[in-house]
């Protein structure tokens, strides 16, 4: 007996040669044949297929937009209560110290007054609904969806390949959502490229991604490649540069949180948060670019111009595109101006490493 | 050609002897992005830490097969750590060390021996 969980494609991802590991509590595919390099540079060049079903989707339901929206504004810093029908965006769950305690996508379906859709990690699933369940006032329902897959279909020629099998989604903006028969689907993404993410029932997934596989310029890339695309891209992985002890404004997700909020407050940790604001956050994500191919994983010290420890690496490896070892981590804000000389502690060894913008690859995002 | 149950391949010809992974290591640890190598004229015991791997997803340690004095590193894998990928028993060689316990080697695996512990680890 297994241990593990199954997303409904595992015996597709078998047929296309996957190696598998453990995530969340799920086999997945952690690359194919190719490798993730290929399955990388594929991605960036053509159209990448992800079976991301084991994260969590859910419906949020309330007696009309406002009050469901306003609910859900206590316990984020978005602004819901402004969300259009056919729109989505990405925000927080924050705990009373505005730590993270998870990140994910939030939208409106069309003609929806009163139903919201989230998309949360599959790690904080069970944590994120128990949250859920004990600050939603009795009036707002919540509905895991675990009868539907979640594929992700990512590249430059990812909206070609789509309009190909369900047209209507080609000129769907950056950020919105559009329901169509069994499919729900979002122009979003984690890779720093244009595409969807397309949510449907389980029973027709296998063969759904199987008409997605069949033109020459779609492959399936595992979790290894969707690793190194969107740290390339320089999003946030929860449980590594999000976690309950960060805030949004060190994760540097100022730009999710509008004016509206900043000013009003209402959302759990306001206090922290609107002093991080003013004053500026106690450390700060930057990107780190090293100087050579030596990586740099998660747990490696930062070391200032002096010598002294001012920080850790959250995420780091080999960026395919940049073509150098790139990281993420947390310093103090004295030293998080691109541009500034630091290293990096691996092995014992100090590795010049030089703070850059993010993200590391400029974003392609879909902007009509 | 000799094989340890780490996955080394040492490879000798006289008193210098190549090393570098076996193509079933590369294999199993995909894409290789960067390699650690030792210093030339660093004296390494048989089962120390002698370099490391770097794939796309984690190091891995290689550890010196045999006892001996690193004479020579591989150069080409700076620029193209992908060799030992494309040729790991070949082109994608990491180090030569001069063998100071040349018998240290009867104790490894030969290509039959290897086989059939590929078969037991899967």
């Amino acid at each position: 007996m297994s241990a593990f969980l199954f997303t409904p494609l595992y015996g597709l991802h078998r047929e296309y040669g996957a190696r598998f590991a453990p995530f969340a509590g799920y086999d997945m595919p952690i690359q194919y044949r190719d490798g993730i390099l290929a399955e990388h540079a594929h991605t960036r060049a053509k159209a990448g297929l992800f079976d991301v079903s084991h994260m969590g989707q859910a419906w949020l339901d309330g007696p009309d937009h406002t009050t469901l929206a306003a609910a859900l504004e206590t316990l984020c810093a978005a602004d819901l209560l402004g969300l259009a029908p056919g729109r989505q965006r990405y925000t927080q769950w924050l705990n009373a110290a505005g730590g993270i305690i998870d990140d994910l996508m939030i939208s409106r379906p069309e003609g929806a007054d009163g139903r919201l859709h989230i998309v949360v990690n599959a790690a904080r699933k069970a944590v994120d609904y128990e949250f859920l369940a004990a600050h939603v006032p009795a009036s707002v329902k919540l509905t895991p969806r675990p009868e539907r897959a979640l594929l992700a279909l990512q590249g430059p020629l990812a909206a070609g390949v789509l309009a190909r099998l369900a047209p209507g989604f080609d000129k769907l903006p950056f950020m919105g959502v559009k329901a169509a028969e069994e499919l729900e689907v979002s122009r979003s993404g984690y890779t720093g490229e244009d595409g969807y993410e397309i949510s449907l029932p389980a029973e027709v997934a296998e063969a759904f991604a199987r008409r997605l596989l069949e033109p020459p310029e779609v492959a399936l890339i595992g979790l290894g490649a969707r690793d190194t695309l969107r740290l390339e891209a320089g999003l946030c992985l929860y449980g590594h540069e999000l976690s309950e002890e960060i805030d949004p404004i060190e994760a540097g997700l100022t730009w999710s949180i509008p004016k509206r909020r900043r000013v009003q407050g209402g959302f759990p940790g306001a206090a922290r948060i609107q002093a991080a604001l003013t004053e500026g956050p106690k450390r700060r994500l930057v990107g780190l670019k090293l100087d050579g191919r030596a990586p740099a994983r998660e747990g490696a010290g930062i070391v200032g111009p002096d010598g002294a420890e001012i920080g850790l690496v959250t995420s780091g490896g080999f960026g395919p595109s940049v073509g150098a070892a790139i990281a993420l981590g947390y310093v103090e804000p004295a030293f998080a101006a691109p541009g500034t000389a630091l290293a990096l502690l691996v092995r014992g060894k100090s590795l010049p490493a030089s703070v850059v913008a993010l993200p590391f690859h400029p974003h392609a995002y879909f902007r009509g | 050609m000799r094989y340890s149950q780490d996955h080394e391949f040492i490879d000798a010809a006289g008193e210098v002897a190549t090393v570098g992974i076996s193509d079933h290591a590369q294999a199993q640890l995909g894409d290789i992005v960067f390699v650690d190598l030792p210093e030339v004229g660093a004296k390494l015991k048989k089962g120390e830490p002698a370099a490391v791997v770097e794939s796309v997803k984690a190091a891995s340690d290689v550890f010196a097969p045999a006892s001996g004095e690193v004479v020579a590193v591989n150069a080409k894998l700076g620029d193209s750590p992908g060799l030992v990928n494309e040729d790991a028993q070949g082109a994608g060689w990491l180090f030569k060390l001069k063998l100071s316990a040349p018998e240290e080697l009867d104790g490894l695996m030969d290509d039959a021996a290897y086989a059939d512990y590929l078969k037991t680890v899967g």
